[in-house]
């Protein structure tokens, strides 16, 4: 290479490498606020690296698993709640997990069910029987990335059912 | 080593050797994206959790894929045109960008209108989501700044930096997922170990994924020639060109 080339070329990474440097860090000083959703076991201890909580009143999301059984819906209206735990692999719920209840009211996304991810958006309550919890206004799905085919999923236990609603739970809607 | 290269800069060269390639990726293209699309679209079973809405994994991964892709060649090309100066290296970069840029949009348009049935929402500002729509802007921005000025060495020049600068996006997209929490899910098949999907429906997708990776490949070679040409119209090989044509008609 000609040492005109050589210099464009040391320029050109130099430049490149320098602002890698500054994307990462600023990527690093700020990870905490790129994060969509706090888990769990971060609303009672705070995140790993910073310890920062959310506050009592503050609007956040949360993301995690609903624990299978705790989904408790009111026949009449679209009033429900559930348990999220910890999302980690493999899944398995032990009572002594981190839990955080949500109180949420409205239709569900079709992929809901037990043991489904979830991010949910709502205030962070102190409430009378379960503790810390989510008053939520908004509910999403979060799909994992694993897809089969229906005769698969069943032969592995793994079925799916949209959750339904009455007429009369829809009526008394809002 | 890199002798058996030169020729290949000369635009007369390059002209000719895309011509003869296009052909080969057309009838690729054809072949792949018929069989691939037919297969994934009727024939591949509907996923448990989401029944037949899965399918449009087939169109947004490829494009999504090759959106960043196609970045990536225009950040080497960029590359290639600051440190050599080679001409048809902007030339290449400025036949990319626009194709790039449209299959940004049907990533992100094709997410959306998945994520509304399935997340429950049509957009949800997290790292992945919002890291390619920076992308989308960037290709805006190469397209810009590729026709803002008179002087193709001078446009191709301020593009390259911008691609080059924004190149520190690529890796920032693909791991977005593993980061940070996001609410779009990990990857499914560009991962190590095994893909999180069942035969059936991975075979298809390859036939997508290298049907559109020609498709992107038949439309940037004839954007290339027409930048050869328009960038060459002067020069006596393209004037030849232009009167055999013109006597063959």
């Amino acid at each position: 290479m000609n040492p005109r080339r050589k210099k464009r070329l040391a320029i050109v990474s130099s430049v490149l490498i320098g602002i890698g440097a500054v994307a990462g860090l600023v990527l690093y000083a700020l990870s905490q606020n790129i994060d969509l959703f706090y888990t769990p076991s971060e609303i009672t201890q705070g995140k790993k690296d910073t310890g920062l909580k959310p506050s009592l009143g503050q609007r956040i999301r949360i993301g995690g698993l609903v624990v299978p059984g705790s989904v408790k819906r009111d026949p009449d209206n679209l009033k429900m709640s559930f348990k999220l735990a910890d999302m980690k692999m493999p899944i398995v719920f032990n009572e002594s997990d981190p839990m955080t209840t949500v109180y949420y009211e409205g239709i569900l996304p079709d992929l809901f069910r037990e043991g489904q991810g979830i991010v949910a958006n709502g205030e962070l309550v102190n409430h009378s029987v379960t503790g810390l919890s989510i008053e939520a206004s908004e509910v999403l799905a979060k799909h994992d990335e694993n897809y089969m085919p229906a005769e698969l999923a069943e032969s592995e236990g793994k079925g799916h059912k949209k959750a339904t609603y009455s007429d009369k739970q829809l009526e008394n809607k809002g | 080593m890199w002798k058996w290269l030169h020729p290949y800069a000369n635009p007369e060269v390059s002209y000719h050797f895309t011509g003869r390639l296009l052909p080969w990726f057309s009838a690729l293209a054809a072949i792949l994206l018929s069989v691939g699309l037919v297969w994934a679209l009727l024939f591949a079973p509907a996923d448990y959790q989401q029944g037949d809405s899965f399918r449009i994994f087939y169109i947004h991964v490829p494009a999504a894929s090759l959106s960043m892709g196609i970045y990536f060649g225009m950040a080497i090309a960029a590359l290639c045109s600051l440190v050599w100066q080679l001409k048809l290296a902007d030339a290449s970069a400025a036949a990319m960008a626009p194709v790039g840029a449209v299959f940004t949009a049907i990533a992100l348009l094709t997410g959306s209108a998945w994520g509304k049935p399935m997340w429950g929402t049509w957009w949800i500002w997290d790292a992945r989501l919002t890291s390619e729509l920076i992308l989308l802007f960037l290709y805006l921005g190469v397209i810009a700044l590729h026709s803002a000025f008179e002087d193709k060495n001078l446009a191709g020049k301020a593009a390259g930096i911008l691609t080059l600068v924004g190149s520190i996006n690529l890796p920032i997209i693909k791991y977005s997922v593993e980061w940070w929490n996001t609410l779009h899910q990990g990857s499914t098949v560009s991962k190590l170990g095994k893909p999180s999907m069942s035969l059936e429906m991975l075979w298809p997708f390859l036939f997508c994924f290298l049907g559109f990776a020609m498709l992107v490949a038949v439309i940037v070679c004839y954007r290339f020639r027409n930048e050869i040409l328009a960038r060459n119209s002067i020069r006596p090989w393209v004037r030849d060109l232009v009167s055999a044509q013109a006597n063959h008609k």
